[in-house]
């Protein structure tokens, strides 16, 4: 077995290392703590929000290995060995990810609390299909909610950078 | 805001159960976490331990002598991109990609989703349409329940206190089989959900409806599949209204958040007639 097994009140910490934004991350959490607050109050990345808290809303959406998972209910310990990436690891070289610049040009967002989730989650989506159709943009993208926008100019935004990316585009407006 | 716990990470299936004797009522087994983690979070349950499974063999999906092996630590993703479960039941991994959202798929697994027995969940319903077995293992021993058994009531399963879910094991319909799950809601978890199997050649026999999230447990309904078993295809579909509300009645449906009891036995019985039509496409 892993672990000896001590009193359940005493502190348990778990030396983890991980990637963050392509940089390697070596601290120590305790198994009840969540991603999100790590991310937020331990590492100073505010881009992942707390919203519903829940797992419907998308808000604290990060990128595990690529897949989009909900921080507020992701133990922080499960991302050791494994590579995280936040809104704040997007933009390389201080050059906008294509769909940041979409985001901006197309209006899709007005208060932005939902856009770091929003745009994570639409990086997944276009890593897995490049050319998704209306439909598949909707189911992949219908648990992150926007209270602002209607999700039109959203959903033109993520085509729009789809566009851009499958043209070999790297986030300049054209 | 989670309440501090231990974690324990066995490595076999042997020690999990050893562990959940050993601590009993104060320990949790901790899969994708995705349901556990929110009741934590809100209060309504509190472990002095997790008991982290990732660590076990079980997530393969395979062929075994005409049945699909589910292992129970299987993501929701897993299965809905699962080229065999594409290929020979086509139903479960269009359930598999209409579960909650891409997030919630992305870690939470199957046997977490049957363990955690909440009722309003899609698979168990399903699984129980196409008479899947569930393989719950301890230190020293194995056996298998029937799914149509091994819901409860809410929240509660037929596993005893030290065992494990560590497969799911379903029969593979043959050429004429059909199945099709359907739900429906407005909120984040369906209000009703209705799945059936069948076999048609010439006329429908082996019919099996379930009907799940409407009320405390999925559950299957003999008295609307005798109204289909053994009809040709035409006579089932006259019979699709009635079928439909005697499933509705004994869906044991209660009034929530989710829809008052009148309106989910309703909904049970367009959906099973929409189902058993769809199946039949």
């Amino acid at each position: 077995m892993a672990k000896p097994m001590s009193r359940a009140s005493e502190a348990q910490l778990i030396p983890i290392s991980f990637t963050l934004n392509g940089r390697l991350q070596e601290i120590d959490v305790e198994p009840h703590e969540l991603l999100l607050d790590v991310v937020r109050e331990r590492l100073g990345l505010t881009g992942a929000k707390r919203s519903c808290d829940v797992q419907v809303c998308g808000a604290c959406t990060l990128l595990v290995d690529g897949r989009p998972v909900s921080a507020c209910t992701t133990l922080a310990f499960e991302v050791r060995g494994r590579s995280v990436l936040t809104i704040e690891g997007l933009a390389e070289n201080g050059k906008l990810h294509p769909l940041q610049q979409a985001f901006i040009e197309h209006g899709g967002f007005q208060c932005g609390f939902c856009t770091p989730g929003m745009i994570l989650a639409a990086k997944a989506l276009l890593d897995e299909n490049p050319d998704p159709s209306e439909a598949e943009l909707k189911h992949f993208m219908h648990g992150n909610i926007c209270r602002c926008t209607g999700y039109k100019k959203i959903i033109e935004s993520i085509m729009a950078a789809a566009k851009t990316m499958r043209s070999g585009g790297q986030g300049s407006s054209s | 805001m989670l309440r501090r716990f231990r974690l324990e990470e066995p490595e076999h299936v042997s020690q999990v159960s050893e562990l959940l004797s050993r601590f009993g009522d104060s320990a949790k087994i901790y899969a994708g976490g995705t349901e556990l983690l929110l009741a934590m979070k809100e209060g309504l349950v509190q472990y002095e331990r997790l008991i982290n499974v990732k660590n076990l063999n079980c997530r393969d999906v395979t062929l075994e002598n005409g049945a699909l092996s589910i292992g129970a630590l299987s993501t929701h993703r897993e299965l809905e991109t699962s080229k065999t479960i594409k290929e020979k039941l086509p139903a479960l991994a269009k359930l598999e990609h209409n579960v909650a959202n891409v997030r919630v798929r992305q870690v939470g697994t199957l046997g977490g989703n049957l363990c955690f027995a909440e009722p309003h969940a899609d698979p168990g319903t399903l699984l129980i349409a196409l008479g899947a077995k569930m393989i719950a293992e301890k230190s020293s021993s194995q056996r298998e329940l029937d799914a149509e058994k091994f819901f409860v009531d809410a929240f509660e399963t037929a596993l005893e206190p030290d065992e494990v879910l560590t497969k799911i094991v379903i029969p593979v319909p043959g050429a004429a089989g059909r199945s099709a799950y359907l739900k429906f809601g407005y909120l984040e978890r369906p209000s009703v959900g209705v799945g059936l199997a069948f076999n048609l050649n010439g006329q429908v026999s082996s019919m099996r409806i379930a009907v799940g999230c409407a009320g405390p447990a999925p559950r299957r309904v003999p008295e609307a599949e005798a109204l289909l078993e053994g009809k040709s295809r035409e006579e089932a579909e006259r019979n699709l209204a009635q079928a439909g509300a005697l499933a509705g009645r004994a869906a044991q449906a209660i009034t929530d958040l989710h829809g008052s009891q009148d309106y989910k036995e309703h909904i049970v019985g367009i959906l099973l007639k929409r189902a058993f039509l769809s199946a039949l496409s």
